[in-house]
């Protein structure tokens, strides 16, 4: 073999056991979730040698899981598209209007972008008691619209909204459309891959959020999925670990898939957001 | 609308109200006022709430607040050894977290920015913990990382290592929590890197080939000062996400063992939501607003001399 053909077996080898710690996390939680609590203590085998699908029954048993899975999909789905509609209007304004403040605006708004949620938390906690919202979903859906999440997407929008070419706006605006038809007529469909990637993030963000359901969310059949997780404990507070882990499964797996199929529009929209956010 | 406005300005002979300028002011805080309004709800309205929370003895069980000035500043700056502690985990973590990441996720860059049989392959599973949830992510690894009976100490054990209780040995924990994080976020970091990479002109290292320079000379005197403006905002923006750890952290240790663990996000929460000790979870939270304000500013002045 040459030298380069060397040199490419040993980046190859690299990388394959680079991946390792990347790759079996997924594959054990998959294998433990198919096993009885004895297996798992046993010896260390990837392959269950006795597959225990009751483990996937039990978690729908052992806490309204189904319904906790419906509550993080419609929540999720209920932010994205608020969050849509909210930033790519701020974020046309920012672009595209020149008007007293705005500059202003803007920096108000910096300060919020990669605040924790922990810094605002405490406030919130107190004012979404006031209102007599705790346990309920609503502090789970407007702490991330209007919070650091909606400021990423409202600057993303607005970068994207610069880089368009002015010409057509301009023409439909001799045209007579209005500023609101502008936006939702010439700019939005020209505005795909912006809007896609904040869909993307956004939608990921509030599947995953945790503080806020830990913080807000008592009763059980309003759990969202991270906090249902981490839920799977018996009356000692210690997990059950098949149960635990087949509910991980679960939860992880689909995301993988869509993962798997829409890989690069995925990747793109964190490059972008984190460029530009 | 503007026509029939103009129309009737226009009969009392004035300079129309509505001009240009105004109607596009009008419109700018139409079009940003959902946002402005969730803002000042949201975000401003409560940041200002802790300065004043900040000031007082209020526990939330006990229900009474009283003004207390700076007390719980200097509780935790003075007093209370358990900050320092707090904060001395949370600089363990961004300095064990941020080289460890940004090394690997550079590394990583390099060796996936070129196409060949196979790179999409592992770009994906490099990148796919990134997408997972952290608790899901920490809840695999707690498992794995166990004292006795952990998939990683069976197999350690195999190769005749008896593994240390990972998660009940503060040391150990930090180190683990530290890695594990590391394993699920450096993808971000690779793609930010493979970007910027991409974006460099292939001309550079060819002439530089031709001119007789090795790959690492290539590497080190062209690829790395020509990224440096990437690897700046990439550390600052590691550097702020390991401040807001606590997801990852709750799951896997919940602070401990004997604190050693607890980072500055977790420790507002336990004190203001577990000890319910409002006032000076608030001063804590300042503290943190402080923290990430500077890192943010300092990223922000970065990106503009980058888009100069």
């Amino acid at each position: 073999m040459t030298r380069a053909s060397w040199n490419r077996l040993a980046w190859t080898l690299a990388l394959l056991l680079l991946a390792v710690p990347f790759v079996f996390p997924f594959l054990w939680m998959v294998s433990a979730g198919f096993k009885s609590v004895t297996e798992i203590f046993g010896a260390p085998n990837l392959i269950p040698r006795v597959w225990r699908y009751e483990n996937f029954v039990e978690v729908f048993t052992y806490q309204p899981f189904a319904r906790q899975y419906f509550n993080s999909l419609y929540i999720a789905g209920v932010v994205t598209i608020l969050t849509l509609l909210i930033s790519s209007l701020a974020g046309y304004a920012l672009a595209r209007i020149r008007f007293v403040g705005a500059g202003l605006l803007m920096l108000l708004l910096v300060t919020a972008l990669m605040m924790p949620d922990e810094v605002t938390i405490i406030p919130n906690f107190f004012l979404i008691r006031w209102l007599g919202l705790v346990d309920t979903h609503w502090p789970l859906i407007l702490l991330p619209v209007f919070g650091a999440q909606g400021v990423v997407a409202t600057f993303l929008m607005r970068q994207y909204f610069l880089s368009l070419p002015k010409e057509l706006e301009e023409a439909a605006k001799m045209d007579g459309l209005s500023r609101f038809g502008i936006w939702w007529k010439i700019a939005i469909p020209m505005s795909r891959p912006a809007l896609a990637a904040v869909a993307i993030i956004t939608f990921l963000n509030s599947w995953n959020l945790f503080l806020e359901p830990l913080i807000f969310l008592s009763s059980l059949e309003k759990f969202t999925l991270p906090l249902a997780l981490s839920n799977f404990n018996d009356s000692y507070g210690l997990p059950l670990w098949n149960l635990q882990l087949a509910a991980t499964t679960l939860t992880v797996i689909p995301v993988l898939i869509i993962y798997l199929i829409a890989q690069r529009q995925i990747v793109e929209s964190f490059a972008l957001s984190g460029v530009k956010g | 609308m503007t026509s029939s406005l103009s129309h009737r300005s226009g009969a009392q002979a004035r300079a129309p109200w509505l001009t240009l300028q105004r109607r596009d002011a009008i419109e700018g805080w139409l079009f940003v006022s959902p946002t402005l309004l969730g803002f000042l709800i949201f975000f401003l309205g409560p940041l200002i709430a802790i300065f004043i929370y900040a000031m007082s003895d209020w526990n939330f069980l006990s229900g009474e607040a009283t003004f207390v000035g700076l007390t719980n500043f200097e509780d935790a700056l003075l007093e209370n050894p358990d900050f320092w502690h707090v904060l001395r985990n949370s600089a363990v973590f961004a300095l064990g977290l941020v080289p460890l990441n940004v090394a690997l996720a550079l590394f990583l860059a390099v060796a996936l920015s070129r196409p060949f049989r196979g790179v999409i392959i592992f770009r994906t599973i490099f990148f796919a913990p990134v997408i997972t949830s952290a608790i899901a992510w920490a809840i695999v690894w707690k498992f794995m990382l166990q004292g006795e009976g952990g998939p990683i100490n069976q197999m350690l054990a195999l190769i005749g290592i008896t593994g240390p209780n990972w998660l009940r040995e503060p040391n150990w924990a930090m180190a683990a929590v530290i890695v594990t994080r590391v394993i699920k976020m450096v993808g971000l970091n690779m793609i930010l890197y493979i970007a910027a990479l991409q974006a460099i002109p292939r001309d550079y290292d060819e002439a530089a080939g031709l001119e007789g320079a090795s790959r690492w000379q290539i590497f080190r005197l062209i690829t790395w000062p020509l990224l440096g403006p990437t690897t700046l905002v990439i550390v600052v923006l590691t550097t702020i996400g390991s401040f807001k750890v606590f997801d990852h952290i709750y799951q896997m240790t919940g602070g401990g063992p004997e604190n050693g663990t607890l980072v500055l996000a977790f420790y507002i929460y336990q004190q203001g939501f577990q000890f319910f000790d409002i006032g000076y979870a608030s001063a804590l939270a300042i503290i943190m607003f402080v923290i990430v304000t500077i890192l943010t500013l300092i990223q922000v002045s970065l990106r503009r001399k980058d888009d100069a």
